[in-house]
C-alpha cells in the first residue's frame, strides 16, 4: 500500500491537473461562442452562392460544354482528398473522427484500384495520417499563425486545388471536415466539391428565368472557383466551432474525472491515516498491558 | 406604393448590410455600371472592382467592392463579395497597400486578359478614391 506521503502527493497532482482542464474548458467555452457566431454569420454567403450556382447550372442546357469544375474531367481515376483538422490537440475525438472517416474512404478508393492523393489542412491530421499514408500525402498546409479563421486562408487552399485540377492532377476532389451540430455532437462529413454535386436536383419546378450578363458560362467560369474557396471556408468555420465544442466537452469530462479521482484518493488517504493511528494505539495499549 | 426593394450584401465573414428601403442601387457590373430599380427583371451578373452606390431616401451610401456576384429576383437584390469597404471608412494606408497588391499582380507575365483588365480597373478606382 502506498504511504501517506505518496497519497498526499498524488492528490495535489490530480488537483492541479483538474485546475488546468477546468481553465481549458473555460477558454474553449469562450472561444466556442465566437466560433459558433462566425460559423452562423458565414452561412448566408455560402447558401446564396450555392443557390446562384444551382440556378445557373439549371439554365445550362448544353452539359457537354459546361465548365470542367462543374461537370468534371470526365474521368474518375485520381481522387484528391482534402482532410481538414485542427492544429492543436486535447480536443477529444475531434481529429480522430475526421481521420477515421477519411481512412475508410481512402480504403475504398485504393481497393477499387484508383489513385489517391491527400492534402492535409491542419497539423494534427498530418500527424495522424503520415504513418499509414505517407506516400500519398502531397501537401500539408497549416494555419498556425492566423488567429482566427479568415477567408484569405481558405482562398489560398481553394486556389491551390483549382491549380492542381487545371493541371489535370486529379479528377475528383472531396473534403473532410466536422460539421458542428451542437456542443456534444459533431458529425464528420465528406463533401465532394469537384465535380460539383447538385443535391437538390428534384425541385425542377422553381427554375427562375434569369437574365444573364455576360453569358451563363462566363459567369459560371468566374463563379465556380469562388465557390470552391467558399466551400472550404465554410468547412473551416464549421471545423473551428466543432473543435472548440469538442474540446469543451472533453475538458469537462476530464475535470469531472479528476474530481472523482480526488475523492477516491482522499478516502484512501483518510483510511490509511486512521489505520496508522489505530495501529499506534494498539501498540501503546498492548505495551501498557504487558507491564 | 413605395418604390423601394430589399438589399442584402454578404461577405464570407458576415451579413455586411441588410436594408429593406432601398430606392436604387448602382453596381459596377462587368460590362458597365448598372442601375437597379424596383421591379427590375431577374438578373445574375458579376462585378468588377468599383463603387456600389446605395440610394435610400435622400441618403447615398458608397461602398468599394473588389469583386462579387449580384442576383436580383422578386425585388430583392443580393450582392456577394469577398471584400467590401465603406468608402467613408477607407484609410489611406489600406488604399496604398491595395494598389500595391494590384500592381504586384500585374507584374505576372502569364496573367490572362480578363484578370489584367480587372487589376487595372482596381487601380483606377483606388486612385480615384485616393
Amino acid at each position: 500500500m502506498a504511504s501517506l506521503d505518496d497519497l498526499k502527493k498524488r492528490i495535489t497532482s490530480v488537483k492541479s491537473t483538474q485546475k488546468i482542464t477546468k481553465a481549458m474548458k473555460m477558454v474553449a467555452a469562450a472561444k466556442l461562442r465566437k466560433a459558433q457566431e462566425s460559423a452562423e454569420k458565414g452561412r448566408p454567403y455560402s447558401d446564396k452562392m450555392h443557390n446562384i450556382i444551382l440556378n445557373l447550372s439549371k439554365n445550362i442546357n448544353d452539359k457537354k460544354n459546361a465548365p470542367k469544375l462543374l461537370a468534371g474531367s470526365g474521368k474518375d481515376n485520381v481522387h484528391l482528398c482534402v482532410v481538414m483538422t485542427s492544429d492543436r490537440g486535447l480536443c477529444g475525438g475531434f481529429n480522430s473522427n475526421i481521420t477515421k472517416k477519411a481512412k475508410s474512404y481512402f480504403k475504398k478508393i485504393l481497393d477499387s484500384g484508383k489513385e489517391l492523393k491527400i492534402v492535409t489542412v491542419g497539423s494534427k491530421g498530418f500527424d495522424q495520417l503520415k504513418r499509414a499514408y505517407r506516400e500519398y500525402i502531397i501537401e500539408n498546409i497549416s494555419f498556425k499563425e492566423s488567429k482566427n479563421v479568415n477567408y484569405f486562408d481558405a482562398d489560398k487552399v481553394g486556389k491551390m486545388i483549382i491549380e492542381k485540377f487545371e493541371k489535370g492532377e486529379f479528377d475528383v476532389c472531396t473534403i473532410f471536415f466536422n460539421k458542428f451540430k451542437n456542443v456534444i455532437t459533431q458529425i464528420p462529413q465528406e463533401q465532394q466539391i469537384i465535380p460539383l454535386k447538385s443535391e437538390k436536383s428534384g425541385d425542377e419546378n422553381d427554375v427562375m428565368n434569369y437574365e444573364f450578363e455576360p453569358e451563363e458560362d462566363e459567369i459560371l467560369n468566374n463563379l465556380l472557383p469562388k465557390n470552391i474557396s467558399t466551400q472550404i471556408f465554410k468547412a473551416m468555420l464549421e471545423n473551428s466551432a466543432s473543435e472548440q465544442g469538442s474540446r469543451m466537452s472533453a475538458m469537462d469530462n476530464a475535470t469531472r474525472n479528476a474530481g472523482e479521482m480526488v475523492e477516491k484518493l482522499t478516502i484512501e488517504y483518510n483510511r490509511s491515516r486512521q489505520a496508522a493511528i489505530t495501529k499506534e494505539l494498539i501498540e501503546i495499549i498492548s505495551g501498557a498491558e504487558s507491564l | 406604393m413605395s418604390d423601394s426593394f430589399n438589399l442584402e450584401i454578404v461577405n464570407p465573414e458576415k451579413l455586411f448590410l441588410s436594408l429593406d428601403n432601398v430606392s436604387e442601387v448602382v453596381v459596377p457590373a462587368f460590362e458597365g455600371d448598372m442601375g437597379i430599380l424596383k421591379d427590375h427583371i431577374s438578373i445574375i451578373s458579376f462585378l468588377k472592382p468599383g463603387i456600389v452606390k446605395v440610394f435610400t431616401g435622400n441618403e447615398v451610401k458608397e461602398l468599394f467592392v473588389e469583386d462579387g456576384i449580384i442576383e436580383f429576383s422578386e425585388n430583392s437584390l443580393s450582392i456577394l463579395t469577398s471584400r467590401i469597404i465603406d468608402v467613408k471608412e477607407i484609410k489611406k494606408d489600406d488604399l496604398s497597400s491595395m494598389i500595391n497588391e494590384a500592381n504586384e499582380a500585374l507584374k505576372d507575365e502569364n496573367l490572362d486578359d480578363q484578370k489584367r483588365f480587372l487589376a487595372n480597373q482596381k487601380i483606377d478606382v483606388l486612385n480615384r478614391l485616393n
